[in-house]
């Protein structure tokens, strides 16, 4: 009823561009915004932050950072935890070397690295595609983590090989180390990731992204026309590489406090972030989001609907929702194979028309 | 070698044709042991629509190719607004203001119409990367300014309606006069059309024909096309290169050429006696 297009004229290109068109869309955006900045900062504790908030939003960065890569420019990677270990370290690295600089520039710089990395194993991509470069990103994972945990200089030669994020300050608040406040860290991570999936979208709704979209649709067409194939995926590996960056180092940092580069890295980590972005839809900013919240928000529910809501011991709640979520992302890639966003698209599709059939 | 100076002639429906901006001297390609172009050389004038006929496998969409940087001579120079072409990547010829639709619809089709006409826009699109991911300001008034261009072409191609559309979705007709879209946004000095008329009713060919003349016509655009119709070919072209087998057999005006013997016998076939 009220999600309406009808009467809503654009007069200008600026209007017609804008993310949301349709008024009701743009007002539910402020109302989260507002909700998420001033509103759940107030009701959090410990447990809500750090099994839900956190890993949401970082995984969220993680997953448009790999869309921007995979669902734009076609070049699919299963480097991401690789990369995210490499925003990671130069995270440490920075916050060790630079104490007295602000911890908001070193993971911001963390990404830069991690951008220059990926770039690097992106170089293969201007020969080989698909499959066969999936494969070659593979390599940057295994080398990425050897690299982390065999060479000393990386964890400033710890006996235990982890690294430890020591505690960082914005505006005088702890938002590193152990003895932060949960609001702080949340505030943290929201800023970033709300700050990427605005350049995220600029990105792709302008010249960038198309130049992106045209070399995953048809490369040798896009050559013709003027799109030189290879600065074109190299801005795609170096924007993907930013932003996974930025995630890792605030997984890291902010969330973990403490990492071994095989546990926190590994080749799983990678997978999740490419299930993130198949599940909640190639190619949509809106579907990182979709995405990470179904993986990362789903165990929990069950794990408190199982162990809290039915009183069933945890191992067996454990093994339960490894099934439960295994089963559910076959039906929904069953169901809609465009993944969440395309579910949501259609809804909306529908709710324009609504009440009315036609 | 500077042919521009040449003389402008004014056809007979009022159109001026100027001097040479593309010129192919002595073109041969080879596939291994297979001569795809021999020795080909022609010319095209700005202004006109410059027709390549000829039966199937005659070498004339390796000819395009090779004008847009797809495949490089082994012998033959390429010269272009009076300057030789050192060989090139396509997206430098495109760079360079020449713009190409496909025998094959090449459009992009996870894209909407809108953002695959303004993908044509590459070559007047500059801002780096980062205006574009701050948006406000640089990037958004380039995006607007070329957007106005961009909707004077579907415009000027009737596909407004469709301008939001999944290109996917989109009947063959409408796909090819998106395609048409596209290559006009790059506001070319040369446009190549390999078979736009490919898989089309009598009616879609003439709304082709008459999007081809008018964008000739309005826009003064040089076009060189590849068609088969041979009734589309002679009305629409100002001069026509026939090929067979990989060999120029004529060149010069419809005419000229519709009476040409060697023609004829590529096209009717001889008796071997």
């Amino acid at each position: 009823m009220f999600y309406r297009e009808a009467g809503d004229f654009k007069t200008s290109y600026v209007d017609d561009n804008q993310t949301f068109p349709i008024k009701f869309d743009r007002y539910r955006y402020y109302v989260v915004l507002v909700a998420a900045f001033a509103v759940i900062p107030f009701l959090l504790n410990d447990y809500w932050v750090n099994a839900v908030f956190l890993p949401f939003l970082i995984y969220s960065i993680a997953a448009i950072g790999l869309n921007i890569l995979v669902g734009y420019c076609g070049q699919v990677s299963l480097g991401t935890g690789g990369f995210m270990a490499v925003g990671a370290y130069a995270c440490y690295k920075l916050m060790v070397a630079f104490p007295e600089i602000s911890i908001f520039f070193h993971v911001i710089i963390s990404g830069g690295i991690t951008a220059l990395v990926c770039v690097l194993f992106g170089l293969p991509s201007l020969r080989i595609k698909g499959f066969y470069l999936a494969v070659a990103t593979l390599a940057a994972q295994f080398f990425l983590v050897w690299l982390f945990n065999r060479v000393g200089w990386f964890y400033n030669y710890s006996a235990s090989g982890q690294i430890n994020a020591p505690e960082r300050t914005v505006f005088g608040i702890a938002v590193t180390g152990a003895q932060n406040p949960p609001w702080s860290a949340y505030l943290f991570c929201l800023v970033f990731t709300v700050a990427c999936a605005i350049i995220a979208r600029n990105l792709t709704r302008g010249m960038a992204g198309r130049k992106w979209m045209a070399i995953r649709d048809m490369d040798i067409a896009a050559e013709i026309i003027g799109v030189n194939p290879l600065k074109a995926k190299l801005t795609a590996f170096a924007v993907s590489g930013f932003f996974v960056g930025i995630s890792g180092a605030l997984f890291f940092s902010v969330y973990l406090g403490a990492v071994e580069v095989g546990e926190a890295f590994g080749i799983n980590k990678s997978f999740l972030v490419l299930f993130m972005v198949i599940i909640g839809g190639l190619g949509s900013i809106f579907g990182s989001f979709a995405g990470a919240a179904f993986l990362v928000l789903l165990p929990v529910l069950l794990k408190n609907v199982l162990v809290g809501g039915l009183g069933w011991p945890t191992d067996l709640a454990a093994h339960l929702e490894f099934m439960i979520v295994g089963s559910l992302i076959i039906v929904f890639l069953i169901a809609e194979p465009h993944g969440l966003a395309q579910l949501w698209r259609v809804a909306k599709e529908k709710l324009r028309l609504w009440p009315f059939p036609h | 070698m500077n042919d521009m100076s040449a003389e402008t002639t004014v056809t007979a429906d009022g159109r001026k044709i100027g001097g040479v901006v593309m010129e192919m001297k002595n073109i041969t390609l080879r596939f291994g042991g297979v001569v795809a172009i021999k020795d080909i050389s022609f010319d095209i004038r700005e202004g006109e629509i410059r027709a390549i006929i000829g039966p199937n496998g005659a070498g004339k969409s390796s000819m395009l190719n090779v004008i847009s940087g797809f495949y490089h001579p082994q012998e033959g120079e390429v010269w272009y607004k009076g300057q030789k072409r050192p060989p090139m990547k396509p997206y430098q010829v495109a760079q360079q203001g020449i713009a190409r639709t496909f025998q094959n619809i090449a459009l992009f089709e996870g894209m909407s119409v809108l953002d695959n006409v303004m993908t044509g826009r590459i070559r007047q699109m500059k801002t780096g990367l980062l205006a574009q991911a701050l948006w406000k300001g640089r990037a958004e008034a380039e995006e607007v300014e070329n957007r106005a261009a961009v909707e004077k072409i579907i415009d000027f191609l009737e596909i407004q309606h469709i301008r939001k559309t999944p290109v996917s979705r989109l009947p063959y007709g409408l796909k090819k006069r998106v395609e048409l879209a596209r290559a006009l946004a790059a506001e070319p000095s040369i446009l190549l059309l390999d078979e736009p008329m490919a898989g089309m009713n009598v009616e879609e060919k003439e709304d082709m024909s008459r999007f081809i003349l008018d964008v000739n016509d309005e826009f003064g655009t040089t076009i060189a096309l590849i068609e088969h119709d041979m009734g589309v070919v002679m009305d629409l072209s100002d001069r026509v290169v026939v090929m067979d087998y990989g060999k120029k057999i004529g060149d010069g005006t419809p005419d000229e050429v519709r009476s040409n013997q060697a023609v004829i016998d590529a096209y009717l076939g001889v008796a071997h006696d």
